[in-house]
């Protein structure tokens, strides 16, 4: 079993445990302990834009510092070797589930390294912790599934193939905006793809899914955000998708929850399933622990009527 | 002035298209030997791919080919078609080059362009001609176009079946025997196939070189949230599209099924004026071309609609202006002032999400068929001949004269000229007054006795 | 609608203020378009993404204050993901934004969210909202 760093954040200990669940059980099937860190802050969920406001960057650095004293700790213990390492192999590696964390944390990570002297005031609003220089990487999941397991060592784990489920791949936003923090191609990414195939669903054509499903919009303007949201949905069953497959509770939020609202503004509209990728991950490798039953929308009908889930 | 009486009075041109060809012709015209080196197996370059040329529409076949054959004629023109130049060493007046011929397997001096040989072989694959169009073919053996120069064929041993059947004899490449076939050499009356013949190096001496490469264009892959599907094209594949005696005989099509299409979208500055691609520059040539193709389309379509996105429009030669205003005023093509963010497939028709800040608002458009005025790049390979004859390119690879404004047509090197868009993107009528104007220079680099202090 | 363009405007506190919090050179933007074909948002917007900028180019304060565009951004990055020009629009919009929220205006009342909906919402979302959209 190889350990790593698991920054969590708030909306999978909350809103999206299924989420959560579904990936640890997922990873720890697939030899990967996802290992929380033992002190964590919010993010701050959106990366703040402002030149001049430092201190919206401090929450994102404080949670990377506590990945860098907590190796530092569990390496002076001996354990250190056993932690995934990134290619340079220098930089700790953390890894994120929720999109939002990840952007955050990467983009003020890039701060640190790319700007001196907002690196020295950021440490020095920070005088209780270490100093920190960037040295932590942050990764997200499906990296970790592409490029430290690898889609040959996931089929082989693979005991239930989604066979004869089609699926749109759903990446949202801040996975692969902005282009410094991609995980993947910015325009044509390809990795919730290749996933989904290597689980043995069909994966359609699907030109939205990079597409903004409307974000925080849907708390100051749910109704414009529903109509975002009914674009790409009504989109995605065009293309002959039964399930749009997500990586973030927001999106989820937005294109599950909000079905109810687009169905009240688009009588025509019928609801399409919306689970997270780990979910679908999990029912592939034969876990009991999928947490569809606390979806927004509910994939088990669906699933069910594929023979998938009894 | 110790290279008194030293020059060789000969010119080397590099690059057949309409530039090379009219600094060919002029300065054969004036008694001096030229060698013309060209890449493809046709002098002819871009502009014989095109339907019809702004702002006159005259057919370019029709003007082209009289240029043409008068230089396969002319007594002081050799071609060396099929060829690239390998090497470069030497001073102005003084050069020597060594030229690669590649092979055609085609005994050019006796084969006589009957075109037999075409006609029998199996082997279909798509024509560089026609930019890879999916509506013509052409064989192994080939002519890439009926008005070619020279006007014989090439066999292309990547391929070829016999070709192919050799690499399975002699090193198991296929991974089934293929046919031996030979047919072009059983139908061919003069027994002018040459399977041995290899790649040739020839050297020559030349005083003047005039470099004439031309253009491509920027692919469309680099266009990620345009890259999608076979109907959105580019305009040298709509040009063929166009052409009376293209791959559909001039009745607009689309590549994925061949309808009629209702709706054509044509966007401009693709790649070009777009620094994030690495493209600052202008390509000079879009805003009329497109503006030619939607007015064409509409003559194949009266009823269809076309649309132009455009973000300036740069019409400043003779005529043009006026030319753009026929498309819009009697021919009712909507030019829509904005950018396209992204274009997708949906059913069978493409989306097209763009804007209009005229109007201050977003549009988005259903069409059929979308046309990308893709940048203009200096030609495939040009960074690699550049390096041979050492001569200077700014950063995106097309030649730096030496004075922008009173010596546009010298390179950094004494000798070396620079003609059409191979110093930068530019039309037709000034390629060739530059190709003219660079026949000027090297004549009256000839027409001294020697070549004294070259600057 | 007329407007009186003076060097004042063009070059004036708000200007200055408006390159500095977003670290964009406004002149960068040569108004394509581009931006607002994309925006997912724009189809409700009084005055499209790149119309944001050319009054910010031109100095017009009031006017963008008044318009609704500024707080229908996501912050999808979209935009700027396909600029031609590198300019960040989501990053001028935050900074118009902040012009805004400093003078301690919110945008939206966090009490008149309706208490079924905060249930629902994931954190994520009323973070982002709130650090978007209150001082
Ligand atoms: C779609 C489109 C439509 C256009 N329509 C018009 C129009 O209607 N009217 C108009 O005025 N202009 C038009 N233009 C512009 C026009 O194509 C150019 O002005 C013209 O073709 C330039 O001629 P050239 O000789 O410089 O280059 P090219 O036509 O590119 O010719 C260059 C030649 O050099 C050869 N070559 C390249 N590299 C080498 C090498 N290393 N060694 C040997 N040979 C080499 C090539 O094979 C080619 O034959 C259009 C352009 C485009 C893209
Ligand atoms: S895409 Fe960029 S250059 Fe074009 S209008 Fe928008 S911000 Fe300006
Ligand atoms: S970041 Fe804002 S302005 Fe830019 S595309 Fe997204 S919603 Fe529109």
């Amino acid at each position: 079993m190889i350990n790593l760093n698991y920054y969590p954040g708030c909306t999978l200990k909350t809103k999206a445990k299924n989420f959560e669940d579904s990936a640890i059980a997922s990873m720890s099937a697939l030899g990967i302990a996802l290992i929380e860190l033992p002190r964590w802050n919010c993010c701050g969920a959106s990366y703040c834009l402002a030149e001049d406001d430092l201190i919206h960057q401090v929450a994102p650095v404080r949670n990377l510092i506590r990945v860098k004293s907590q190796e530092s700790r569990v390496e002076s213990q001996g354990e250190g070797d056993s932690r995934l390492q990134t290619p340079d192999s220098r930089l700790l590696k953390v890894v994120t589930l929720c999109p939002f964390c990840y952007n955050t944390l990467k983009r003020a990570n890039l701060i640190v390294r790319n700007d001196p002297g907002k690196r020295d005031t950021l440490n020095s609003f920070m005088d209780e912790e270490i100093d920190y220089h960037g040295e932590v990487e942050t990764v997200h999941l499906l990296e970790v599934l592409r490029d430290d397991v690898g889609w040959e060592a996931i089929a082989k784990k693979v005991k239930v193939p989604l066979e004869g489920l089609i699926v749109a791949p759903y990446y949202g936003c801040t996975l692969i905006r902005p282009r410094e923090i991609a995980i993947d191609n910015v325009e044509r990414p390809t990795v919730l793809h290749r996933l989904m195939e290597t689980l043995g669903a069909t994966v359609v054509d699907f030109p939205f899914a990079t597409e903004c499903c409307g974000s925080f919009q849907s708390v100051s303007n749910p109704e414009l955000a529903a109509e975002t949201a009914w674009n790409i949905l009504t989109l995605a069953q065009r293309q002959g998708a039964e399930a749009l497959v997500l990586s973030c509770p927001l999106c989820e939020y937005n294109l599950g929850f909000q079905q109810k609202l687009i169905r009240r503004r688009h009588g025509e509209f019928k609801g399409i399933p919306t689970p997270y990728f780990t979910q679908l991950l999990a029912l592939a490798l034969g876990l009991e622990s999928c947490g569809f039953d606390r979806g927004y929308t509910d994939s088990r009908a669906l699933l069910q009527s594929k023979g998938l889930l009894s | 002035m110790d290279k008194l009486g030293s020059s060789t009075k000969r010119a080397l041109v590099i690059g057949g298209g309409i530039a090379g060809i009219q600094a060919s012709l002029d300065i054969a015209d004036a008694g001096y030997e030229v060698l013309l080196v060209e890449k493809t197996p046709s002098i002819g370059g871009h502009m014989l791919q095109y339907s019809e040329v702004f702002p006159t529409l005259d057919c370019p076949q029709c003007i082209g080919t009289p240029k043409m054959v008068e230089v396969g004629q002319h007594s002081n023109i050799r071609i060396l078609a099929y060829s690239e130049v390998e090497s470069v060493s030497g001073t102005i007046g003084d050069f020597t080059v060594r030229i690669r011929r590649r092979a055609t397997h085609v005994d050019w001096d006796r084969c006589n362009g009957c075109g037999l040989c075409l006609q029998k072989c199996p082997v279909k694959v798509p024509s560089e001609y026609n930019c890879f169009l999916p509506f013509d073919n052409r064989g192994a053996i080939y002519i890439p176009f009926a008005q070619a120069v020279p006007n014989k064929p090439v066999i292309d041993a990547q391929t070829c079946r016999y070709f192919k059947y050799r690499r399975f004899m002699e090193e198991g490449e296929e991974s089934k025997k293929p046919p031996e076939c030979r047919i072009c050499e059983k139908v061919c009356p003069l027994g002018v196939i040459d399977w041995e013949q290899q790649d040739e190096i020839v050297e020559e001496k030349v005083g003047a070189i005039v470099v004439a490469a031309g253009f491509d264009l920027m692919d469309k892959g680099e266009i990620g949230e345009f890259a999608e599907g076979r109907d959105i094209i580019n305009g040298l594949e709509f040009e063929r599209i166009l052409c009376p005696s293209g791959p559909t005989a001039g009745v607009v099509m689309r590549p994925s099924d061949g309808i009629e299409p209702r709706e054509v979208v044509f966007i401009s500055c693709v790649g070009s004026r777009d620094p994030e691609l690495g493209v600052p520059y202008c390509s000079r040539v879009c805003c009329m071309y497109l503006a030619k193709q939607a007015l064409l389309y509409k003559h194949a379509v009266p009823d269809g609609q076309a649309y132009i996105f455009y973000m300036d429009q740069r019409t400043t030669g003779k005529g043009y202006e006026e030319f753009v205003r026929r498309a819009v005023e009697e021919y009712h093509v909507m030019y829509l002032r904005g950018r396209v963010s992204k274009i997708f497939r949906d059913g069978d028709r493409l989306r097209v999400q763009g804007a209009d800040t005229l109007s201050g608002r977003r549009v988005d458009i259903s069409c059929d068929l979308v046309v990308l005025g893709m940048a203009m790049m200096p030609s495939a390979g040009f960074k690699e001949l550049a390096r041979k004859l050492g001569i200077a390119t700014d950063e995106y690879g097309f030649i730096t004269e030496i004075h922008s404004k009173f010596r546009p047509m010298e390179t950094s090197v004494p000798g070396i000229y620079v003609a059409g868009t191979a110093q930068g993107p530019r039309d037709i009528p000034d390629s060739v007054a530059m190709g003219s104007g660079v026949a000027s220079k090297v004549l009256d680099l000839f027409s001294r006795d020697g070549v004294g202090s070259p600057l | 609608m007329r407007i009186e363009l003076t060097p004042e405007k063009l070059h004036g506190s708000f200007v200055v203020k408006v390159e500095e919090i977003s670290g964009q050179d406004l002149l960068s933007c040569y108004q394509c378009g581009k931006c607002s074909a994309g925006c997912p948002m724009s189809f409700a917007m009084d005055i499209l993404p790149n119309q944001i900028i050319r009054l910010a180019q031109l100095g017009m304060e009031a006017e963008i204050a008044e318009s609704k565009a500024i707080w229908l951004c996501a912050t999808c990055i979209t935009c700027i993901a396909r600029c031609p020009r590198g300019c960040d629009l989501s990053r001028v919009i935050e900074a118009l934004r902040l012009l805004t929220l400093r003078k301690n205006a919110d945008a939206i009342e966090p009490s008149r969210i309706p208490a079924e909906t905060l249930a629902e919402l994931p954190q994520i979302a009323l973070v982002s909202c709130f650090r978007k959209f209150t001082a």
